[in-house]
């Protein structure tokens, strides 16, 4: 019950801010947005208790289970996820993006026996990795805030919307085939379980080994997502160590 | 595991200038993008070398702690995550915590290194960013993406030496002042007592 009122509030959040982050473009460095820190910490607990006594003991599964197995899982799912990328891709007017994760989907859903194997990544065409979240800022909508969302973890309003819509309006219903649609979710939820085993200890390090979890989690995730999106900070912001805004004295 | 882009001649060239400048004053010394790249070869190679060596972890930790104090700027990488906090800091505080500092970030970073066991880090270029140069180069793990990992190099001790690493735009210096920051929090902002747990 009490989670469900989190995510209501969230819900509110997101759709009482989504008016003003429209003309508020964020500055892209590694300034921080949190006006809802309080209840995102909240979330932040909610989702760690979640991580330990779930995603955690699968991903140790998914770690010890054989990659003759896990590979084809990742495989599937990442094809499942190309027409979604593809039609972000058009909506952006990204040519080449389109061109490439149109031709990863055809050649494995294909020759990768329903994208079970990656024949397209042995050839170089890597998946282009875009989201309605990426869409929303190529059209010029602002970061908006900070918000951590329940179960998926760390997020900005634009991509919470951006992760919606993709949820709701996913082009693998009407281009892709039997099993993909069938299974789709479901191995979507065994490739997070295989990412968490695979990066163990980086994820274990940043959750349970550092000082303030929530704080380096926000940290990482808004730096790796305007890198993703492009949004870096400018060469003139950068941390420089002939820059006179230090004293090292006492340190060498 | 040697890195790809590794070539004897490279090395050669970057030893050869480091040995030339180290004979001649630091003011006149200037950077070069292959002295950078060189820097990165030479101890991609090294950690690579450790990692293959199959040694305990707590051995090759220390072996860490070894590549870390001869490439990086140890002192620097101290100040930053110290920031403001260390402004009150006495001199012998500074120094204790640079030294814990160190050991901290070894035992950290040492400790991930399996999850790079197999990869390769192959040098795609570097460009000078303000006074110091960017040698970006791209991570291959095993059955993953290759990922974007730059080196941030500079001359600031007399020798070309690592003050950043920005792993697909998450910043460690950033993340590490804000780490250091929270443990200080913890411990009502009392440096002796952050310097005495990092050890």
């Amino acid at each position: 019950m009490r989670s469900t009122f989190k995510t209501l509030n969230l819900v509110f959040v997101l759709l009482g801010t989504m008016s003003m982050s429209a003309c508020s473009f964020g500055t892209p460095n590694a300034s921080i947005n949190d006006p809802y820190e309080a209840n995102n910490r909240e979330i932040h607990a909610f989702n760690k208790g979640l991580d330990r006594h779930v995603l955690r003991p699968a991903g140790q599964v998914a770690a010890a289970a054989p990659e003759e197995l896990t590979i084809p899982i990742v495989n599937f799912a990442d094809n499942v996820g190309l027409p979604s990328a593809v039609a972000n891709g058009m909506l952006q007017g990204d040519i080449g993006g389109v061109a490439t994760n149109t031709m990863r989907f055809v050649i494995n859903t294909t020759v990768g026996v329903v994208g079970l194997f990656d024949p397209a990544g042995v050839i170089g065409l890597h998946e282009e990795q875009t989201d309605f979240g990426e869409t929303l800022a190529v059209w010029g909508v602002g970061e908006g805030a900070y918000v951590e969302l329940p179960v998926f973890g760390p997020s900005t309003q634009r991509d919470a919307i951006g992760f919606v819509v993709d949820l709701v309006f996913d082009p693998l219903d009407s281009v892709g085939n039997m099993p993909q649609i069938e299974y789709g979710t479901a191995t979507r939820g065994l490739d997070l379980a295989i990412t968490r085993g695979r990066f163990m200890e980086t994820i274990d390090g940043v959750l349970y080994d550092s000082a303030d979890s929530y704080s380096q989690a926000r940290l990482a995730y808004l730096q790796n997502r305007r890198f993703a999106l492009g949004e870096t900070p400018d060469d003139t912001d950068t941390i420089d160590p002939f820059a006179d805004d230090l004293s090292l004295e006492g340190f060498e | 595991m040697s890195c790809a882009f590794f070539s004897r001649r490279n090395f050669l060239t970057a030893a050869g200038a480091t040995t030339l400048a180290a004979a001649i004053p630091a003011p006149s010394f200037a950077l070069t993008a292959s002295q950078a790249e060189g820097l990165v070869n030479t101890a991609v190679g090294d950690i690579n070398g450790v990692i293959a060596s199959g040694a305990s972890i707590n051995s090759m930790v220390n072996s860490f702690k070894g590549i870390f104090d001869r490439y990086a700027d140890t002192a620097y990488l101290a100040a930053y995550a110290l920031g403001n906090d260390g402004r009150s800091a006495t001199n012998a505080q500074k120094q204790a915590f640079g030294d814990a500092f160190g050991v901290y970030l070894a035992n950290k970073y040492g400790r991930r290194f399996n999850e790079f066991a197999g990869g390769q880090i192959q040098v795609q270029g570097s460009r000078p960013v303000n006074s110091y140069i960017e040698v970006q180069t791209v991570a291959v793990l095993r059955n993953q993406s290759p990922f974007q990992v730059d080196f941030h190099v500079s001359d600031r001790v007399g020798r070309p030496v690592f003050f950043n690493l920005i792993v697909e735009g998450v910043n460690m210096l950033l993340s590490e002042r804000a780490e250091i920051g929270a443990l200080l929090d913890a411990r009502g902002g009392n440096l002796d007592a952050l310097i005495r747990d990092l050890t």
